[in-house]
């Protein structure tokens, strides 16, 4: 019998009072391709930090193909054949997909030698694996796909047989992400192991052969993909039944609440992130935008929260609201019946040094009915918090705690409560569910439902396709700051609105991925000449 | 979940600061060939122990208090004021424009008039490098540092083109009329056959200061505009999502700061010298910052600091006075103290948390 790729046995690591890792122990075998799955902060990166020697583990051994080893530091990782794919890139944006190959394995003193070598040697690579790409060009030239494809080929350039990719789909369209499964596919037919963390279970049931689920630093169970479904993966991570559907009846839309016309937004830097948009939200339906992080969403909220400026029109209630200057601020926004929970809890939704109940008349704290007098009526506002954080289940309870202290989740609770129960006429949703546990997403969801089924308009943005179809009512795409286009939820599938994530309106005659590729191709030649220009 | 109790934070920790600084300075005096343990004697007695010694220090520690909380403020705004010096010496000008031009017929009202006049000043000293931070970004530690030169500057200016006396050879305005002058604490608690504070300056500013400690208390943690200062010092980002205007918070945060600053002149140039006098401020403003980061940049933090510096003021003053400890030295042991609680908190604060949190366990 083979020795597994890799063994942990009772792998344990803690940060002061964390345990974020307790007696963790696991197989891989090789040629297979091993999911990890589990909520934030469940040790999944904690884990894959000490195997790449990141960190030491308190306790417990390593033993790769059958061999005792310490990994003190990712040289030595690297030195054993393991090779690690980060969610966020490590490469030099202005540095040639080559120089970033053989940065930090260049030999020599000289560059030359190594950058012929690997010149060589990626070619060779680009065979095998299909991995094909122009090894000058330069990385801030590659769209996010070939740049995680430069990452891959990083780790195989060092030799690795082991790859660890942590939440590789999260930037990628659809389309993308399958062309990467297929790279993977292609990797462990050639003997390789791969490990893949992540916190979607489709990605899990559609490409592992074996899959283990962490919880709360502990690892629950390693069950053979085939031999398990997405409900049991998910009650196995939430430690209890969880509903993976949003309840919903269809929707019943009034008349127009917010009403958008040829929006157009610069930002700091000079840049135009929304080109000229044309959006309409009625009472009693969810719009959702869909799109790559990156398209011009973020700042479409922020423009119409009043944190930004712009150009054009936008009405809510047929009331014409201010887009820059006086007037266009988040006091303004509210007193107007927007409510807005923010695309960013941490940076923009909650003061997090702040407790709870302030935080949850944040951005109302100037309304009279917070007010005693000439001072805030704190002990109103307390009991008001505790009352708004019962309703909404945010643990612990406790008013007085401040909000860096709570869960993602119960962040957003937080944030929701605040902004739900002030009964606006407009709601923005941004990444409702980002960083949020699997047991809490079940709740926002039901949240922003209900408020439509009494008669409100919401805007959601998300990142995730999947949130987006099971919530929305009408699905717009944004890509490069244009509304490609408007589907029904029930009328399109991913592989449309992949399609039109990557700014692609019609269904092409070649391959899609190839499509895609010619699409950024087009993009970036458009960029370079209004740059010349 | 806390990592210490609050008692650790607040009492605990600038505790064994200061008993470091102490250690240290013990040492320093060591080295010089004096006898640390009748310095400290000295510092006590000389600060503490006669009711004309804590005169002194309490006399310190109102200008202290006043400079202090102006830093403090301007921290909870996330903002570096160090142009406390240059706020105080405008606010003298206040001070003494009030006190000269306007016939007073009581203390009580000229008070109040210079509380103002000061007031007035230092916000206004503070407002420029306010709006330019705010508008244009151009750093309020930069903007400030010169603007406590250009306040010296102007100050040299008016004192010896405008407010000198005819005849006058001294860079200094008239003696401020009798109807200013303040209550001083020997007037205040002296009986006749027990002269209490003799000969010195502590002044009913003292209460002023005390008033002003409450007040900011107050409004930062009582009001709408103090939970805005701290919102945006807190986060930019989500102050602006909450639709608080940086600009606005900026300016009203740093003319708060910059009137407290000037109040400071009250102190010195109605209740003290009752003339405005060259470099009346005597570095309290940069004081204040080191007043304001042991304090915590709360105003009952401000508070004690403040009386601690008032100490080592008056104590370093006797120190000069009676032994061979040059008064530079008293300078080095300002900032051991100012070193050991501010800039190197978390020497102390990290072994700390980590002892508490290893109790805490072997309790679970």
């Amino acid at each position: 019998m083979t020795a597994p790729a890799i063994e942990l046995k009772g792998i344990s690591k803690a940060f002061g009072p964390v345990q974020a890792n307790k007696d963790i122990s696991i197989s891989v075998m090789p040629g297979t391709i091993h999911g990890i799955i589990g909520e934030n902060g469940a040790g999944k990166s904690t884990l894959m930090s000490i195997l790449y020697g990141f960190y030491k583990a308190d306790k417990g051994e390593i033993f790769i193909k059958g061999t005792k080893t310490q990994i003190p530091d990712s040289q030595a990782a690297i030195a054993v054949g393991i090779g690690m794919v980060f969610q966020h890139f490590k490469l030099v944006e202005n540095f040639s997909v080559l120089e970033n190959i053989i940065l930090g394995a260049e030999e020599g003193v000289l560059l030359r030698p190594s950058l012929a070598k690997a010149r060589k040697e990626l070619a060779h690579l680009a065979k095998e694996y299909e991995l094909n790409i122009d090894p000058d060009a330069l990385i801030e030239n590659l769209s996010v796909g070939h740049q995680q494809r430069v990452e891959i080929l990083k780790a195989l350039y060092r030799r690795a047989d082991i790859l660890i990719l942590d939440e590789p789909t999260g930037v990628l369209t659809p389309a993308e992400a399958d062309q990467l499964f297929r790279i993977l596919d292609r990797l462990r037919d050639e003997g390789k192991t791969i490990i893949l963390i992540t916190h979607k279970l489709r990605e899990i049931m559609d490409i592992t052969d074996t899959v283990s689920v962490m919880r709360r630093g502990e690892m629950t169970a390693t069950v053979k993909t085939s031999e398990t479904s997405p409900e049991a993966l998910a009650e196995l991570m939430v430690g209890r039944k969880v509903l993976l559907r949003v309840d919903k009846v269809p929707a019943t839309p009034g008349k127009t609440v917010l009403e958008i016309k040829g929006l157009r937004v610069i930002d700091d830097k000079g840049v135009e992130r929304v080109k000229g948009i044309d959006l309409t939200v009625r009472a009693g339906e969810i719009l959702g935008i869909a799109g790559v992080a990156g398209n011009g969403q973020s700042e479409l909220l922020e423009v119409l929260g009043g944190f930004a400026e712009g150009t054009g029109s936008i009405r809510v209630n047929g009331v014409a609201l201010p887009l820059s200057g006086k007037g266009a601020d988040g006091q303004a926004r509210r007193h107007a019946g927007i409510a807005h929970v923010p695309e960013d809890r941490q940076r923009e939704g909650l003061i997090m040094d702040y407790t709870a109940w302030e935080n949850i008349v944040f951005g109302y704290h100037l309304d009279p009915e917070y007010q005693s007098g000439l001072l805030m009526d704190n002990t109103g506002i307390q009991t008001l918090a505790q009352e708004k954080m019962d309703r909404f289940d945010v643990r612990p309870p406790h008013p007085k705690l401040a909000a860096k202290n709570f869960s993602g989740g119960n962040q957003q609770k937080i944030v929701l409560a605040r902004e739900i129960e002030r009964n606006p006429d407009l709601l923005l949703v941004g990444q409702p569910t980002r960083g949020v546990d699997i047991g809490a997403i079940e709740f926002i969801h039901q949240q922003i439902v209900n408020l439509r089924d009494q008669g409100k308009a919401i805007l959601l943005v998300s990142v995730e396709l999947e949130e987006i179809l099971s919530l929305a009512d009408r699905v717009a795409v944004m890509f490069d700051g244009h509304i490609m286009g408007e589907r029904a939820p029930d009328q399109t599938d991913e592989t449309e609105l992949g399609l039109l994530m990557a700014g692609i309106t019609e269904m092409p005659d070649k391959p899609i991925i190839q499509a895609i590729d010619e699409q950024f191709d087009h993009q970036q030649k458009e960029r370079e000449g209004e740059q010349n220009g | 979940m806390d990592k210490m109790p609050q008692w650790a934070d607040i009492v605990l920790i600038p505790l064994i600061s200061l008993i470091l600084a102490a250690v240290l300075s013990a040492l320093v005096i060591l080295a010089i060939g004096e006898n640390p343990v009748a310095a400290f004697k000295l510092m006590v007695e000389g600060a503490l122990m006669r009711s004309a010694g804590w005169g002194y220090t309490l006399y310190y520690a109102t200008n202290f208090m006043f400079t202090g909380l102006a830093v403090a403020v301007a921290f909870h705004a996330r903002m570096f004021n160090i142009g406390g010096e240059g706020q105080a010496m405008l606010g003298g000008l206040g001070v003494a424009l009030v006190a000269l031009y306007i016939p007073w017929p009581h203390w009580s009202l000229a008070i109040l008039g210079a509380t103002a006049g000061a007031a007035l000043f230092g916000a206004a000293w503070a407002y420029i490098p306010a709006l330019l931070q705010a508008k244009r970004g151009s750093h309020i530690v930069i903007t400030t540092i010169m603007f406590n030169f250009i306040a010296a500057g102007l100050l040299n200016y008016v004192l010896v083109n405008v407010l000198r006396p005819k005849g006058s050879m001294d860079p200094a305005s008239a003696n401020f009329p009798d109807a200013t002058k303040l209550p001083t604490f020997r007037d205040m608690f002296s009986t006749a056959d027990n002269i209490m504070f003799r000969g010195a300056p502590a002044n009913v500013t003292f209460f002023l200061a005390i008033a002003a400690c409450v007040l900011v208390w107050y409004l930062i943690w009582r009001t709408r505009l103090g939970y805005e200062i701290r919102a945006f010092g807190f986060s930019e980002s989500a102050a602006r999502y909450a639709g608080i205007s940086p600009v606005r918070i900026t300016v009203i945060a740093m003319l708060i700061s910059g009137a407290l600053a000037g109040l400071m002149s009250v102190n010195t140039t109605m209740g003290e010298s009752e003339r405005l006098v060259m470099n009346s401020t005597e570095g309290a403003g940069f004081i204040g910052i080191a007043v304001a980061l042991m304090g915590r940049s709360h105003p009952f933090g401000v508070f004690l600091a403040a009386i601690l510096f008032g100490f080592l003021y008056q104590g370093g003053a006797e120190l000069a006075l009676w032994t061979n400890i040059p008064r530079e030295l008293i300078v080095v042991i300002q900032a051991l103290v100012i070193l050991f609680t501010g800039a190197l908190d978390n020497m102390v604060r990290m072994p700390l948390e980590k002892l508490f949190l290893a109790l805490r366990r072997r309790n679970v």
